[in-house]
């Protein structure tokens, strides 16, 4: 029999070398930026790096062999983790950056002049600048669906939005700035009526566990391995086969091809022709192992523990003066990203004073989304966002850096 | 804990409101961002015989961006258009830590800002914003010589 899986919160914390060796308090609510590495993650990419190391894909020695089986095992990881039997489906990248520009630009042979690509005002950069890159060159036209005041999707007028000429749907699953999750399966619907193809940004889910990938009704998902506990550099761009086999590659060179001669290359089959050089092939591995072990645990006490978290944080932020929410003020169809501003204190203000009075790690900026930024009339908000091993002491000190921070500069 | 970064002086400075504003026809303006944050610093300034003699701010960030501002406004009254691209630059290396100097003394408040990096711009778009002010004032003032 399996031990039982670690308990959510200090328990759990104890898997994550940063939190062992920190020597004074540590408050660590920044992991929609970057969450903090797992054990497993640590210890697949120093064994590959110190003990297995060898390029894959190309020799035929023994350790280059073993590398290679490694990296193709991390593939069916990642495919698990995604609730999917193919493993040719998913292909690895340097984050979900890369993997949206795949996304981007090899959807674009799919858009003429005038097609149009739905966004929405959630959106990180990420998930809008690729678009617009491809837009520009195709002679599309980027439209957004709007967000409520509560820093949700507005699908009231989703009809009017999505049209005959809407080719691409590219969303958030969950957002960055206010948590909100997006009503994936209405936009699946959106999509379907008029043949659009359906992208999910999911860096911000995939770090809350096994994602089922068909429920989500995306036809090309992106996240990336350092939300999701491992090392920096690798993320998964997963996609239907027929979609995938119809792309152009991004980048060109090294194993991504067939044959090469001086008048024609022909591309290999997905996922090898969006890896051209050589991959990040430790962070992939890190990236399995911390797959491999997230599904080992209970998200179902982490989904109430994160939540519970939330709510003792929405109602700390809400007796402090002058504060206001960006994002959802209750706790259905959110996860536990919270942002918030206050009246004449900078976010970066009370970002560098929650860290020096209370060792609160937060994030203070526009959170790569400045258009959202602009939908709630603010250049910058400060954001807090869990993780399993947060605990109510992150919570609490949150709180107390707040309000000392608020009577010193107010 | 980290080490205080924000000293009582640099409270009181971000506070001050003395030269916040703008100026009724400035012979020149000029805007510094910080991109990572969105801060956006605004320098009116007026001129004459080669010096300032007024100058205001918009300033739109944080404590220390207003703090900054506020005590460039305060210092650069009266002193020569030329020294503005030299205090920009010697700002920079006091804060990089090429300089022990302040570019002038109550500068020195901003000293616990040199060990951390990040904040680094903040202090230094004001001063940004004013070498560009007063390089377009002396660029317009080289052009209207050459015209006559």
């Amino acid at each position: 029999m399996s031990p039982a899986p670690p308990r959510p919160g200090k328990d759990l914390r104890r898997h994550f070398p940063i939190f062992r060796h920190a020597r004074e308090p540590f408050h660590f609510l920044d992991n929609a930026a970057t969450g903090q590495i797992c054990d497993e993650a640590a210890q697949a990419l120093l064994h590959f790096e110190t003990r297995a190391r060898a390029n894959v894909k190309r020799g035929v020695y023994r350790l280059a062999d073993q590398a290679t089986a490694a990296f193709d095992a991390a593939r069916a990881s990642m495919a698990r983790y995604l609730g999917e039997t193919e493993k040719n489906n998913v292909v690895f990248t340097s984050g979900a950056t890369a993997a949206l520009n795949i996304a981007a630009h090899g959807l674009a042979r799919r858009l003429g002049p005038g097609d149009e690509i739905l966004l929405t005002t959630l959106e990180h950069h990420s998930n809008i600048v690729p678009w617009q890159l491809t837009a520009e060159r195709q002679g599309a036209v980027i439209k957004a669906i709007p967000v409520t005041d509560e820093g949700r999707l507005d699908l009231d007028h989703l009809d009017r939005l999505v049209t005959n000429e809407t080719r691409i749907i590219a969303t958030t699953h969950v957002s960055n700035v206010t948590g909100a999750v997006t009503d994936l399966g209405r936009l699946r619907r959106a999509a379907d009526a008029v043949g659009a193809v359906l992208v999910v940004d999911g860096a911000q889910r995939a770090p809350h566990g096994p994602i089922d990938i068909a429920a989500t009704g995306a036809d090309l998902y992106a996240f990336s391995a350092h939300k999701m506990f491992a090392a920096t550099g690798a993320g998964v761009l997963w996609g239907k086969t027929e979609l995938l086999a119809d792309f152009e590659p991004l980048l060109g060179g090294g194993e991504m091809i067939r044959q090469v001669t001086f008048e024609k290359t022909t591309f290999a089959p997905p996922p090898h022709r969006f890896e051209a050089g050589t991959p990040p092939i430790g962070a992939v591995l890190a990236m399995a192992a911390a797959a491999d072990w997230l599904a080992t645990l209970d998200w179902r006490a982490i989904a109430e523990h994160e939540l519970g978290l939330t709510a003792r944080l929405l109602d700390g932020l809400q007796t402090l003066p002058g504060l206001r929410i960006v994002g959802p003020s209750g706790l259905q169809g959110r996860f536990g990203v919270v942002s918030f501003d206050i009246d004449d204190i900078h976010a970066h203000d009370i970002c560098q004073l929650t860290d020096q009075l209370e060792g609160v790690a937060l994030r203070g900026g526009h959170h790569c989304c400045q258009p959202l930024m602009h939908r709630f009339a603010t250049d910058a908000t400060a954001r807090a966002s869990l993780a399993p091993y947060n605990d109510t002491d992150d919570i609490d000190a949150l709180i107390r850096g707040l309000d000392q921070t608020i009577r010193m500069l107010t | 804990m980290t080490q205080s970064l924000y000293n009582e002086a640099i409270i009181e400075a971000g506070k001050d409101k003395t030269r916040a504003g703008r100026l009724p026809n400035p012979d020149a303006t000029a805007t510094a961002d910080n991109p990572l944050c969105g801060d956006r610093v605004t320098i009116d300034l007026r001129a004459e015989n080669g010096a300032i003699t007024d100058l205001a701010h918009t300033t739109r960030g944080c404590l220390l961006t207003k703090a900054a501002a506020a005590l460039l406004a305060s210092h650069a009254r009266g002193r020569p258009l030329a020294t503005a691209r030299a205090l920009q630059a010697a700002a920079r290396a006091y804060l990089e830590g090429e300089s022990n100097d302040p570019p002038f003394p109550e500068l020195a408040v901003m000293a616990p800002v040199k060990t951390v990096k990040s904040r680094h711009d903040c202090v230094t778009i004001a001063f940004d914003a004013l070498a560009d002010a007063a390089a377009s004032v002396r660029a317009a003032k080289e052009g209207a010589q050459g015209e006559e």
